[in-house]
């Protein structure tokens, strides 16, 4: 399978309209944060909680926001998805780190990393899991559903399929 | 000293249609009976975040206004947010924080910012003014001169608990964030 490089991650995502990006970062993110450091286009964020609800200021103000995160820290950031972005109708794309896939990561990441798609179903956020091969499919779903449904959809992100800093 | 109810009626007074949000709880069901504008966001939910949606605001539009009517309880539950507001250095973010040193909505249970001075932490933090008042003069003059002039600013202001007869907020969450981004985007 091709890795997708950085640079033309990035470049996608902004030919798809998004145009504010925040998160909390991880490894498997470093490569993306560090080409969207460079443009002047990340705003680094402390929390995962206070990433989506940045966001969400940024659509109330006309933007259409990204958060990158860990899956870790889509823990801090449930409560702001459930009670602000699902009920107030504000969409934002969540790109998330799946630490933890089959069972290969450290301790904090396996119970995170098995249920996250079952956590994802049961309060109802659409996601898809990113490849090269689907990467064009994915972000045009990733828009509709955004412009469509105006609730969060996320990008599950494993390891190795965006290029990182680190090898 | 002043109530929260009067305290905001007197920061409504000098706003114009600058974007406001309110952080959940009493505060958001003050603010509808006070003043019902389009241009102010009412939080029900998501506490501790009310700061973090304004200075997403506010880099969003940067020649924009915004103001954030926070309470002691939700500071405290998103202060790291304090942290990104000093050090991004929004100009054009005021941050109001009325503080009764309870957790009003839930019964008055009491918050650490009766022992923690949450304005020494703000500056601490890196925003460019931070004052602490409890008269109404005060307020008038420190809120006007912050809209004035470039920021962030954090506002600190000390309130009774008393809690005004407010109904909960009429409108549905879908139709404040219509409401409120079409005042704001246009």
């Amino acid at each position: 399978m091709a890795v997708i490089d950085s640079d033309d991650f990035v470049k996608a995502l902004q030919d798809t309209g998004f145009d504010f990006f925040t998160g909390v970062p991880d490894t498997i993110l470093g490569g993306i944060i560090e080409v969207l450091s460079d443009r002047r286009l990340y705003t680094p964020s402390v929390r995962e909680d206070e990433a989506v609800a940045m966001a969400a200021g940024a659509f109330l103000g006309g933007k259409i926001p990204v958060v990158l995160m860990q899956n870790s820290g889509l823990g801090n950031a449930l409560n702001v998805l459930m009670s602000l972005h699902l009920i107030y109708r504000i969409p934002c794309l969540l790109i998330i780190s799946w630490r933890g896939f089959e069972g290969k990561d450290a301790p904090e990441h396996l119970v995170m990393g098995q249920t996250m798609p079952q956590l994802m179903e049961t309060i109802r956020i659409p996601y898809r899991t990113l490849s090269s091969e689907t990467l064009v499919d994915d972000l045009r779903w990733t828009a509709q559903t955004f412009m469509e449904q105006r609730i969060p959809v996320a990008l599950f992100l494993k390891k190795g399929v965006v290029k990182t800093i680190q090898p | 000293m002043q109530s929260r109810a009067q305290a905001m009626q007197a920061l409504f007074d000098l706003l114009a249609d600058e974007p406001v949000i309110v952080c959940n709880g009493f505060p958001s069901r003050e603010a509808q009976k006070i003043r019902d504008r389009p241009g102010t966001f009412y939080m029900i939910g998501s506490m501790g975040v009310a700061a973090s949606i304004g200075l997403g605001l506010a880099l969003a539009k940067p020649d924009q206004q915004v103001v954030v009517f926070d309470g002691d309880g939700n500071v405290l539950m998103g202060m790291g947010t304090l942290a990104t507001i000093g050090a991004l250095r929004p100009k054009n973010l005021t941050h109001v924080v009325f503080d009764n040193e309870v957790y009003g909505t839930t019964g008055n249970q009491p918050s650490y910012s009766r022992v923690v001075r949450l304005d020494h932490v703000a500056k601490a933090a890196g925003y460019a003014t931070v004052e602490r008042v409890w008269e109404r003069e005060d307020i008038l003059y420190e809120f006007k001169h912050m809209l004035a002039n470039d920021g962030p600013h954090f506002l600190l202001i000390k309130v009774n608990e008393q809690i005004e007869d407010a109904d909960r907020v009429a409108l549905d969450p879908p139709e404040i964030t219509k409401r409120f981004r079409a005042a704001v985007v246009g």
